[in-house]
């Protein structure tokens, strides 16, 4: 039972400590891809490379002035930032990063927990991170934050639909909610080959969840100058930087566990080759999780931002039918084939 | 284990439902309301009908209360006034609806009246998500498919209802 | 199943002790100087205008009407879904019954352009009267030489 526990702590502490590296240096390698798409340097003060960068910028953020209006709801406002990342930190729970060893006498998943409603569990939560974003946005008291947290409610939950009608595609195929279960069902023949529609809704749809370019509406500079953040400095400021990222860092893991096979390596059984097969599970993961984060930089350095009717349109008109479609597909396939 | 934390969430639902009541900004309720069905979704958890917690978030929780407070922010209705005076009929109607409502709870604990049938012999397995599949598609077959009619009555009816006021 | 939950459960108490942690090692290290100026709210440098909390479009509403509607047809399908492989091609009927109900409403709603999001007609077009808006007066040319002549 102690070493249970232990356990459980351990990984708690290596998925927030490494969720937090993760973002730190997302944010600097977001710096460096921006830097070098339009051809400068991008952060190289601090550190080779500007890696001690992240160090310094959260040790200024922390030392920054706090500032609350004076016309703000206090108490929502100091809310907002923390509802805003704990969930974000939180879907991480039930995503697993790697296949798991045997130590200490009983089997170790890489995974905090492995709960039979896995993909329920995280649209549960992401169904709630639209409040830190929209009370943020309305207890600032200011015009642009309140537009921006409204849109971006508004947004985040006309992508929701897509996104939980494409992932249906893939429990048809898997029949478990149990995100290990879809892992191991992708052994041979990952899921992006078998639902590549369902793939690129979700992949659309996760960006539109995440606030990010081209989706976003919800902070875009040059009509609402920051959106829902605007009034928000120093460390509630990056609270929200920090969330956002690692919105990220989780949506990439979630598109390679249920697309890309998750932890499996592909024409190698890792769970056949002990230590090694854990640590080249891991790897596999992350290598496969640190692409899409790189997609997401390319991304937001490629194409413009959609106009607010756009938005909608695609989100109610294209990605909703179109999911509807692929659902009815798969599911009259399943049946006649 | 269970038990205490039990306890804990079934304080945190009725402290929180509390606030909802009592609390005179419709933003701190609303806030507050999702805490409340937070701690439901926990009970849930603990009674093993996983699928129901999961629903009661992203319906409740997800879904409706941010209707909420698009309504509360569209509206803007500002803080409440204060409690309502002894002399207003509506001050006599809430105060007998009251003793009844706690007159039916009561009579439910004391388990004079059956209102909540036997209790199936085992919970496990019962809420699994597999489960409710299994008889959500044979046995309650029927109210399934009236459900879509009934949400395909409500989207109709919601967005008339919108339209006509802006009129 | 209960352990694992239990382990969310302290992954959650977990993120949320060291957000407050981190917060109060802030709270001890930052210096707090407030100023009537600082706390103004920040609107592009210019004297605030009006309240904010204001009546916002009624669109957002709609929208979030329709998506609650969608959202329970969607966590209809889950458990139909988990079961499909097994239950076969009577399950499949049903729920194409089930959706296609819902298929009316959102054909309806479409329809009704309840989806399309209406842009704002702009007031000042090209072919905008401008004359009778102060600011937009066309400049008077002799006044404007003369300016030039003095530059």
């Amino acid at each position: 039972m102690l070493t249970d526990i232990a356990i459980i702590i351990t990984k708690i502490m290596i998925v927030i400590g490494g969720t937090f590296t993760a973002v730190a240096y997302l944010i600097l390698a977001e710096r460096k891809v921006a830097g070098f798409v339009q051809e400068r340097y991008g952060p190289n003060r601090v550190g080779i490379w500007g890696l001690l960068q992240p160090i310094a910028d959260g040790v200024k953020t922390m030392l920054k002035e706090d500032i609350t209006p004076a016309k703000a709801n206090r108490i929502i406002y100091h809310l907002a930032p923390a509802m805003v990342l704990a969930p974000a930190l939180v879907t991480f729970a039930v995503v697993p990063f790697g296949s798991g060893i045997d130590a200490f006498g009983r089997h170790i998943a890489f995974q905090i927990a492995d709960i039979n409603i896995g993909i329920l569990f995280i649209f549960a939560i992401t169904s709630i991170g639209v409040y830190g974003v929209v009370l943020g946005g309305w207890s600032s008291n200011n015009k642009y934050s309140l537009l921006g947290g409204v849109r971006s409610s508004a947004q985040m939950i006309s992508y929701e639909l897509a996104l939980g009608l494409s992932v249906v595609g893939i429990l048809l195929l898997t029949g478990s909610l149990r995100l290990n279960d879809i892992v191991e069902a992708q052994i041979g023949m990952w899921n992006v080959f078998r639902q590549p529609v369902a793939f690129m809704i979700f992949l659309v749809a996760v960006f539109a969840e995440t606030n990010r370019l081209p989706f976003d509406l919800a902070e875009s500079e040059q009509e609402l100058i920051a959106g829902y953040h605007i009034e928000y400095s120093g460390f509630k400021y990056s609270m929200f930087m920090l969330g956002e990222y690692s919105n990220i860092i989780t949506a990439s893991a979630l598109i390679v566990t249920l697309f890309f096979g998750g932890w499996t390596v592909p024409f190698i059984d890792v769970t056949k080759l002990g230590h090694l097969g854990a640590f080249l599970s891991v790897v596999s993961f992350a290598v496969k999780t640190g692409f899409f984060l790189f997609l997401y930089l390319w991304v937001r350095w490629t194409l413009p931002r959609f106009r607010y009717d756009q938005l909608m349109h695609l989100g109610w008109k294209i990605l909703l039918p179109l999911a509807l479609l692929n659902l009815l597909f798969t599911a009259a396939w399943i049946t006649y084939v | 284990m269970t038990e205490s934390l039990f306890f804990i969430f079934a304080t945190m639902a009725i402290v929180s439902a509390l606030t909802v009541v009592v609390t005179r900004n419709p933003i701190y309720s609303a806030v507050s309301l999702v805490i409340t069905l937070f701690s439901l979704a926990g009970i849930f958890l603990l009674l093993e009908a996983y699928f129901l917690a999961v629903v009661q978030i992203i319906i409740y929780a997800g879904a409706i209360m941010v209707l909420f407070l698009f309504v509360i922010m569209l509206l803007n209705p500002g803080k409440e006034a204060k409690f309502l005076s002894l002399t207003d009929p509506r001050t006599l109607i809430v105060t007998l609806l009251s003793i009844a409502f706690i007159g039916m709870i009561f009579s439910l604990v004391s388990g004079s009246v059956n209102y909540i049938g036997e209790v199936m012999g085992s919970v496990e397995e019962l809420g699994t998500t597999r489960n409710i599949g299994l008889t959500l598609f044979t046995k309650y077959l029927l109210p399934f498919e009236i459900a879509s009619l009934l949400l395909l009555v409500a989207l109709v009816g919601a967005v008339l209802m919108t339209k006509r006021n802006l009129r | 199943m209960l352990w694992d939950l239990g382990s969310v459960l302290m992954f959650m108490v977990t993120s949320l002790v060291i957000i407050g942690i981190t917060l109060l090692i802030a709270k001890l290290f930052r210096r707090d100087n407030p100023t009537e100026e600082k706390l103004t709210s920040y609107e592009c440098g210019e004297d605030p205008v009006g309240n904010p909390w204001v009546q916002f479009n009624i669109r957002f509403y709609v929208v979030a009407l329709i998506f609650l509607i969608f959202e329970v047809e969607i966590v209809f399908l889950y458990p139909w879904a988990t079961v499909f492989k097994e239950m076969g091609f009577f399950t499949f009927v049903e729920m194409m019954i089930f959706v296609g109900i819902l298929l009316v409403g959102y054909a309806y709603v479409w329809v009704k352009g309840d989806l399309n999001w209406v842009l704002p007609k702009p007031k000042y077009t090209a072919d905008f009267d401008y004359s009778n808006v102060p600011r937009f007066k066309k400049p008077d040319a002799e006044k404007a030489r003369k300016l030039q002549a003095v530059e």
